[in-house]
């Protein structure tokens, strides 16, 4: 693929201890901004990606050639409002399009780095991110969002740097990965480990690629971002290009055939061990460990003014986990706001053209600017 | 804005802290926010309202108040507000209770049954009332526990719960409730608004 060199990246020079133990300095972090920062540097919103995303969050994708996973939300007159704000985006560590990775280059021994990679957490990703900070001069962010996985990392967020942003809009998630999420990622990284070509993980130095393992990875996990009704309404029974079932194993049924075709364009963007380690780090996410399960007391300190959005047919990260955040935050009295959102289109909605979800979005984070 | 409203709001120190418990679109929490304080917060059930609220630049919370009050702290708001939803409640008693542990203030307006309207519905025509504030018919309304202006001071006196104001409104005219004209005004009006503490 083309287009890595139009990625933008900082080298963290700050060191960085990881969750693992192992400390990281040195390490690239490439990042996408939208909009311009004002001369008060008031404008500036940090968007967080989820597990399979990247830093192109708006406008085209170089790498992909296909549209930035959040396109309905930022841009011109969007729900962040490109004319008004300043959105910084960055690759995650662990990720693959230009930040510290599994692909990245060990610089002693000229390969790949693959499975020595350290495994990383939802922390970590949130402090290397940080630096970002730094690297504009930006004092406090206006606003830190982000869906599923970057939801994740906006409670993170706040939980690290309590005074850093005024506002935060985490989005489908939940302050704890449950058994079923964790069972879900394991079924995927079983999957890609399967693969006799993923080779313990050192497929790069053999010149393989684990792509049918990734491939059934990106199927199990596409079925549960979607709802059991969209999925229904979408595809029923509907068969592929025949008129009757074949009695073989082929794809007679459209909806076979669309997660075959899912699979196979994801093994062309993303890399099998930063799935490994993206998913491992969302399991290992619970932000009140620290706390013996007091989620009130990780964001005591905190001024933030929250709104917290969920879908009424997400069940990967259902109302009652995005509520369990409402619940912690109202029990310290914080400025929290909510709203479940009714869409058929499950977990997948925050990525998609849902006008309540969108005007909700642009209404709460317009209002809170002005103020 | 309606007269109960500017009756609440009346009764609100500037800048202290209130939770408006079916909020519903916002009237009077803007109106609150903009004039009396910044320090408000509603909870309200219907997804509709929630996002009318938001459009108005408003902290509210989607949730139903009888699953979800438990969850704010005790004593967290100088004043509660509900604002005719009492009687919409399947438990009104745990509501009050609610009320009264999470606000310093609680105020509370209801519709009053015991208004001649009312009572001419039903002791002449022999039908279900609908007036002004009880819009419904028996088999579409959502109120389950009706009560008079009566009731609800018989409840806080048994209750031994502070009734320190009471006051009612007919024709957008306001008045006193004391024990001399209870039962008067009892019969002359169409809604009760009572301030309440522990």
């Amino acid at each position: 693929m083309n287009g890595f060199d139009e990625i933008k990246k900082i080298i963290v020079k700050k060191p960085l201890k990881l969750d693992c133990g192992v400390t990281i300095t040195d390490y690239p972090l490439a990042y996408e901004t939208y909009g311009k920062l004002n001369q008060d540097k008031d404008n500036a919103i940090m968007v967080f990606h989820a597990l399979t995303g990247d830093q192109f969050a708006s406008g085209k994708n170089p790498v992909t050639n296909k549209d930035g996973w959040w396109s309905y939300v930022i841009g011109p007159n969007k729900a962040l409002d490109t004319n008004k704000y300043f959105v910084i985006c960055a690759n995650v560590i662990g990720g693959c399009m230009g930040s510290y990775g599994p692909s990245s280059i060990d610089k002693k021994s000229g390969k790949k780095i693959g499975i020595n990679f350290p495994v990383i957490t939802i922390n970590d990703m949130v402090n290397a991110q940080f630096n970002l900070l730094d690297h504009f001069n930006i004092d406090k962010l206006f606003c830190v969002t982000g869906g599923s996985m970057g939801g994740m990392q906006v409670l993170q967020f706040i939980a690290n740097y309590p005074d850093k942003s005024k506002i935060a809009v985490p989005i489908a998630c939940s302050a704890s990965h449950s058994a079923q999420n964790i069972a879900f990622n394991e079924l995927g990284r079983q999957a890609i480990m399967a693969d006799e070509n993923w080779k313990n993980g050192n497929y790069e130095l053999e010149n393989k690629s684990p792509d049918k393992g990734l491939s059934v990875a990106r199927m199990a996990a596409h079925i549960t971002y979607l709802s059991k009704k969209g999925l229904q309404e979408k595809f029923g029974r509907k068969l592929q290009e025949r008129d009757n079932i074949k009695f073989g194993f082929d794809a007679d049924f459209q909806i076979e055939s669309y997660l075959r075709y899912q699979g196979s364009i994801f093994v062309d963007r993303f890399d099998a061990n930063s799935y490994l380690y993206i998913t491992r780090a969302m399991d290992y996410f619970d932000l009140s460990k620290n706390s013996k399960g007091d989620l009130s007391e990780v964001f005591k300190n905190t001024k933030t003014k929250f709104f917290i959005i969920s879908f009424t047919s997400d069940w990967l990260y259902p109302t009652a986990e995005n509520r369990e955040i409402v619940i912690a935050l109202n029990a310290i009295n914080a400025d929290v706001g909510f709203l479940e959102v009714k869409s058929d289109k499950g977990h997948d909605s925050f990525l998609l053209d849902v006008p309540d979800f969108l005007n909700s979005l642009k209404n709460f984070v317009d209002n809170s600017y002005k103020k | 804005m309606k007269e109960e409203f500017k009756i609440i709001a009346n009764s609100i120190q500037k800048n202290k802290s209130i939770l408006d418990i079916g909020c519903g679109d916002g009237e009077l929490m803007k109106f609150i926010y903009e004039n009396i304080s910044k320090k408000i917060r509603g909870l309200e059930i219907s997804k509709d309202n929630v996002q009318k609220c938001i459009r108005k630049g408003l902290t509210v919370i989607e949730g139903n108040a009888e699953m979800d009050l438990q969850q704010f702290p005790s004593n967290s708001f100088d004043y509660v507000i509900l604002s005719q939803t009492l009687q919409a409640f399947l438990n009104p008693e745990k509501v009050i209770s609610d009320l009264l542990r999470i606000g310093k203030t609680s105020i509370v307006t209801i519709p009053n049954f015991g208004f001649w309207k009312v009572r001419f519905n039903l002791l002449f025509k022999g039908t279900m009332p609908v007036t002004k504030t009880l819009p419904n018919e028996w088999y579409n309304t959502p109120n389950l526990h009706m009560c008079s202006i009566k009731d609800f001071v018989n409840f806080c006196n048994n209750r031994k719960i502070n009734l320190f104001k009471s006051l009612a409104l007919t024709n957008n005219k306001v008045s006193s409730i004391n024990k001399l004209n209870l039962n008067l005004k009892n019969l002359t009006s169409e809604l009760g608004i009572f301030l309440i503490e522990k």
